[in-house]
């Protein structure tokens, strides 16, 4: 089947969704995508922020779909032409989402652990509108504690179930899910108990905003400080694959997260061992360093290469400087690692 | 007219080294000259000032120490989120985070704060980026009116928070004064 989206044609497999043929694609034109993952079963459709205009229903009803349509759960016909990006309704449709989104979002992007890889924040970088018409009194929820490994910060969700269909498909029992209706729709109480699980930890990995955050490396660091490098190792797990991104401060661990790719979702998803439980840098293999898209802020004061001492033939006071000038000075309650292999 | 004799700045001079009068070979004539410059100078008004004891006026937007603010309640406004440090081009910022607990919520704003921030002065080229970049209006180069002062042990340029936070009563004063207004 031929599906053309904003002028570029491509040939899909019956079933596929549009969502799916415009990332077969790439670039530009891909639909941002806050509750679709790929990875999850019947996810998608909630968020309404892959919005596209479909000109040209199919070859054999070519009249236009009134009204716009979610491209992650809407499936492509032969010849088919969407407008993506290159639609002045669908960017006003993305902007109105994007604007609902945040209603009730609170704005403490410099205190989330989830900052600078964040949907939301990339979403609304994109189409969001920088002052906001909301007036009135954003809804909060009391701060729950569900375990040692993660954080759940109810304020910041958006309510895309992707935590859910986690539990649902990776674990055996789901035992949390949407409670109440309207404003007050939250992930359930019962949320804490599927913490127990082993692969409960890619609730943090699949959550788009800052609503399920890493409780080990809540508030370590920003997450444009750490070095992301591509580590395996052997996980005894079942269903664990062992490979994970380890970010690193220096010569330590601060955190382990699954490999997520260019729509940041994770490539497999690793068990809470891996994550959780194994910050020594003697547990993984390191790879090299993992790469982002170009304007991550990630990229950040980061060098994916590695940066050889320039040797000059002179005398070492030239090139060094004094010992005694050469000590540490700043952060004096912190001791310096000095086994940072990677500097 | 030749590239040796072309003068692109119009200050050009052909240093001549001709032979010296008598009256030239004395230096007479030269030392009262440079004298009464000299002298010229005293009867002027001085270019240079006694700091610190006097400091001159400095505008607005002059950049000097930086300060951390409190708000009218007296609370910490930096929340530790790392953006100064990014913006940073000499990278002269480190900052630890910490969680507030819950009897710290009258010393700091947001949940998350500051445990250790440290400027070194010794790299900070006074450039305001942090200041651009602060989401929380914390951190200010207008507010304290003070230059970095001058040391000896390049430890002393390390400012921890001791330095930097806006003293309580400071706090204090302008919380009284917007009550006023």
């Amino acid at each position: 089947m031929k599906v053309t989206i904003d002028g570029q044609s491509i040939d899909v497999e019956p079933g596929t969704t549009i969502l799916q043929a415009a990332r077969m694609i790439g670039g530009d034109l891909v639909p941002p995508a806050m509750c679709y993952y790929s990875k999850l079963k019947g996810s998608g459709g909630k968020c309404r922020c892959c919005l596209v205009e479909v000109s040209k229903g199919s070859e054999a009803d070519p009249r236009p779909m009134p009204k716009l349509m979610a491209s992650c759960v809407t499936g492509c016909m032969d010849g088919m032409e969407v407008n993506s990006k290159s639609s002045d309704r669908v960017t006003e449709a993305r902007k109105s989402v994007t604007e609902f989104l945040l209603i009730n979002h609170p704005l403490d992007c410099p205190i989330c652990d989830q900052a600078g890889e964040c949907d939301l924040q990339n979403l609304s970088f994109e189409h969001g509108n920088p002052k906001s018409r909301f007036i009135e009194e954003k809804r909060t929820f009391e701060p729950e504690d569900i375990g040692p490994h993660i954080q759940l910060h109810m304020n910041r969700c958006i309510l895309c179930q992707r935590c859910v269909q986690v539990a649902d498909q990776l674990t055996d029992d789901r035992v949390h899910g949407v409670l109440d209706r309207g404003d007050h729709a939250n992930i359930s109480t019962y949320i804490s108990k599927a913490i127990d699980n082993e692969f409960s930890g890619n609730m943090i990995d699949v959550c788009p905003v800052g609503a399920l955050t890493d409780k080990t490396f809540r508030f370590k660091s920003r997450v444009w400080f750490n070095k992301p490098y591509n580590a395996h190792r052997e996980c005894t797990t079942p269903g664990c694959c062992g490979k994970t991104t380890v970010w690193m401060f220096g010569g330590e661990i601060q955190r382990v997260t699954g490999r997520k790719d260019e729509y940041h979702e994770v490539e497999e998803f690793i068990c809470n061992s891996c994550r959780f439980d194994h910050k020594n840098v003697a547990d993984w293999t390191i790879e090299g360093p993992r790469e982002f898209e170009k304007d991550s802020v990630i990229n950040q004061n980061n060098y994916t290469r590695k940066l050889e001492k320039v040797e000059i033939a002179t005398e070492k006071t030239i090139l060094m400087g004094r010992d005694e000038d050469r000590k540490k000075i700043s952060m004096a309650e912190i001791p310096l690692n000095n086994n940072d292999k990677n500097s | 007219m030749s590239i040796e004799t072309i003068s692109l700045s119009g200050r050009k001079k052909v240093v001549s080294n001709k032979e010296m009068s008598f009256l030239e070979r004395l230096y007479l004539v030269a030392i009262v000259k440079g004298l009464y410059i000299t002298i010229k100078h005293l009867f002027k008004r001085k270019a240079t000032i006694h700091y610190p004891e006097q400091v001159r006026e400095r505008s607005d937007v002059y950049r000097g120490q930086h300060m951390l603010k409190r708000d009218e309640q007296g609370r910490e406004n930096c929340t530790a989120c790392g953006l100064c440090a990014l913006s940073c081009p000499a990278e002269a910022i480190t900052m630890k985070a910490e969680e507030r607990k819950a009897n710290e919520k009258h010393l700091y704003r947001e949940e998350k704060y500051a445990s250790i921030y440290e400027i070194n002065m010794l790299r900070c080229i006074f450039c305001g980026l942090c200041e651009e970049a602060c989401p929380k209006d914390a951190i200010y180069l207008t507010t304290s009116k003070v230059l970095v002062p001058s040391s000896y042990e390049r430890e002393d340029f390390i400012f921890g928070k001791d330095k930097l936070v806006m003293p309580l009563d400071m706090a204090m004063k302008n919380a009284q004064l917007k009550n006023a207004n």
